[in-house]
């Protein structure tokens, strides 16, 4: 089992004129996921890879039936492709763009609010669910299907968290970043309460790292109401106060966001913290159980 | 990017937030005439750094007279300032800001902020203004008040009430007016410009009753950069590592630290990961250095320049973990820095994913003396070896 992606997601590609875009629809095409169209304004008509690109998502979904869309729209304009695809009905947007103003997402969480759609980043991977569907652009191989959930704040950590879990025999039912910028669609909690319905996921990995309280929210969640063990790590234990770690949203400030703080609030909640990355697969083996 | 305070000021005295009349000098020189030209005594002369802590650390003081402007403008202009922000070695001063001196009665402070779970801005008011706001909160947290503003409504006049009317002592009529007015204001500011932070530490209210923002501090967001080139121009590169400087310039991620071992990295997780996984192995990070997964080969090559420059460094440690970026094309970065530059240092490397044996190919034909790392328990391993 899964959530959000499976073999039934029928995707949309916003932006897969682009470079990457076109790079990543063909990458997840090769991966098995149903690409059933793209999205490129004045650029309706073309095909990228055998997919049928349409001007608007509205057209995508009332002529593909589109319901998971995958975002790779520059910057300046990726806050309204999110509201785009939301305004159309797309039930979980993805998006994958990094350096989006903070400004432009205050707008697009506040038109998200009562919406259904789910929207997972932006300045993330995506999702998989392996063995059924590719939503981003993480590699492919690493991921082995499987029963445990991966939930992080980063992209190529997530591969090496993945790549341990997969070398120490634990394979995954989904696997989601949800992005390193300040304010995001989906957080730790969010998707928590989705695996916990999840009768496919028997034990979750979250990663965190420093800057604001998702973890420590998290934390306290977990320890009310989420019954299924938990094994997490939290990147920049070394970090500086005061510098943006590459991601704009890894930024200790005003003595708020750093990773001990974080790691006493998961130990406190029983959660397994790893303290060296390299003991991750090991630790997570001794936790979950083969 | 951050603004300096005489910059911030500039940018409220057009928005109708009052501030304090001043002057700009970089000289003693220039800072008697500033004297001359600003009502006083007493004047205040400010150090114009970015790092906060100033008044700590002696960066602001407050002159009788104009003899007094100049031999405070002479010990400051040119000198490392060291404030609790700074690390021991300060960062020089290059420009002072002399104001005039206010009578004052009461001292708020006023900063706005992103609130990242509710993803809305939010207006943070206290009564504890002129102190370490971040002790405040610690020590007296029911002394902090906030109020969440709705992106569609934008700040409305009954948040500034709801603020206001909590502060013991409730203000005359004229201040509360004054108080509200740079509230409202302060978030035109903050939404127009695409900041991260506007603070106001203190914002004061005067004996003969007016409201000053007579500090100012602006931090606008990066990425929002490209419709605000405006404020691109007020970049301060002075106030940045040489180092970094070099690295922003090829689109690098780079943050020197204090340590011994460089780290090059895909990724900002998992740079900062290498660098606790350095620390785990008993050894202290030099860097944060995540190239990104766009680099292509010129990056690397840069990125590999800059580590090596960096003379702390005694071994360096390369994890890659290959999705966008190609371990070939890191491989080839690799090989062509190093036959520009010679490296004297012990080099651990660790590939994996994408083109990883073309990687490992290209490495181990280069000439470049270096030790494989087969994972990152690997690495941690050989890094502990080194130091």
């Amino acid at each position: 089992m899964s959530i959000l992606v499976d073999q039934n997601s029928r995707v949309v590609v916003q932006g897969i004129t682009g470079k990457e875009g076109t790079f990543h629809t063909k990458q997840m095409l090769a991966y098995g996921t149903v690409v059933a169209a793209g999205v490129t304004p004045g650029k309706g008509g073309q095909k990228v890879e055998g997919v049928p690109v349409y001007d608007t998502v509205e057209e995508a979904v009332r002529r593909e039936g589109v319901n998971v869309s995958c975002i790779f729209v520059p910057p300046p304009f990726a806050a309204d492709a999110v509201m785009e695809a939301a305004a159309a009905g797309v039930e979980v947007i993805v998006c994958i763009t990094e350096g989006i103003p903070v400004l432009d997402m205050v707008k697009a969480a506040d038109f998200l609010k009562g919406k259904s759609s789910v929207l997972i980043g932006p300045n993330c991977p995506g999702i998989i669910s392996p063995g059924k569907a590719k939503v981003g652009i993480m590699p492919g191989p690493i991921h082995k299907e499987g029963d445990i959930a991966v939930i992080s704040r980063s992209g190529t950590l997530t591969y090496e968290v993945v790549d341990q879990l997969t070398g120490a025999g634990l394979g995954q039912s989904t696997c989601i970043g949800i992005g390193g910028d300040p304010i995001i669609g989906s957080s730790f909690i969010d998707l928590l309460k989705r695996f916990k319905e999840d009768e496919g996921t028997r034990g979750v990995v979250m990663i965190g790292e420093i800057g604001g309280s998702a973890e420590e929210e998290a934390a306290q969640y977990i320890r009310e109401a989420f019954p299924k063990p938990v094994v997490s790590f939290i990147a920049g234990q070394t970090a500086p106060p005061g510098r943006r770690m590459g991601h704009a949203g890894a930024i200790i400030s005003g003595g708020q966001g750093k990773a001990e703080d974080k790691i006493a609030a998961l130990r406190a909640a029983g959660i397994t913290v790893v303290g060296d990355l390299p003991d991750l697969g090991q630790t997570a083996l001794e936790v979950f159980g083969r | 990017m951050k603004l300096h305070e005489y910059q911030a000021k500039e940018i409220f005295r057009k928005e109708g937030i009052p501030v304090p009349h001043g002057l700009l000098a970089v000289t003693p020189e220039e800072a008697e005439k500033a004297a001359r030209a600003v009502k006083g005594p007493p004047w205040a002369v400010k150090a114009q750094v970015h790092a906060g802590g100033r008044g700590k650390g002696g960066g602001v003081k407050i002159a009788g007279n104009p003899s007094e402007v100049v031999s405070i403008s002479e010990s400051l202009l040119g000198n490392p300032l060291v404030t609790p922000q700074t690390g021991p070695a300060g960062v020089r001063v290059h420009q002072v800001l002399v104001e005039e001196g206010l009578d004052i009665d009461r001292e708020y402070y006023l900063g706005m902020v992103i609130e990242r779970s509710a993803a809305v801005p939010t207006m943070i008011f206290s009564q504890a203004g002129g102190m370490d706001i971040e002790e405040v909160a610690a020590k007296t947290p029911e002394l902090i008040l906030k109020e969440s503003v709705g992106p569609a409504t934008g700040w409305m006049p009954f948040q500034g009430r709801n603020l206001v009317y909590k502060l013991d002592p409730i203000p005359g009529p004229g201040v509360i007016k004054g108080i509200m007015a740079v509230m409202g204001r302060v978030y035109e500011v903050f939404t127009r410009l695409d900041c991260s932070l506007v603070e106001i530490n203190p914002l004061v209210a005067t004996k003969d009753g007016k409201v000053v923002a007579l500090d100012a501090k602006i931090n606008v967001d990066d990425s929002a950069l490209f419709r605000h080139r405006d404020l691109v121009e007020l970049d301060d590169p002075r106030e940045k590592d040489p180092l970094e400087r070099e690295a922003e310039e090829y689109h690098l991620n780079y943050i020197r630290l204090d340590g011994n071992v460089g780290a090059m990295v895909n990724g900002a997780g998992l740079a900062m990961a290498t660098m606790d996984v350095i620390k785990h192995a008993g050894a202290e990070p030099a860097n944060f250095l995540d190239v990104g997964g766009g680099a292509d080969e010129e990056m690397i090559a840069k990125g590999f320049e800059i580590i090596l420059k960096d003379s702390r460094v005694k071994a360096i440690l390369i994890n890659i973990f290959g999705g966008i970026l190609r371990c070939d094309v890191l491989a080839r970065g690799v090989a062509a820095a190093a036959r520009k530059t010679r490296v004297e240092v012990p080099l651990i490397v660790r590939l994996e994913g994408t083109n990883v044996e073309e990687g490992r190919k290209i490495l181990k034909e280069s000439e470049l003396k270096f030790l494989v790392a087969e994972n990152l328990a690997d690495a941690a391993r050989l890094v502990a070896g080194q130091v």
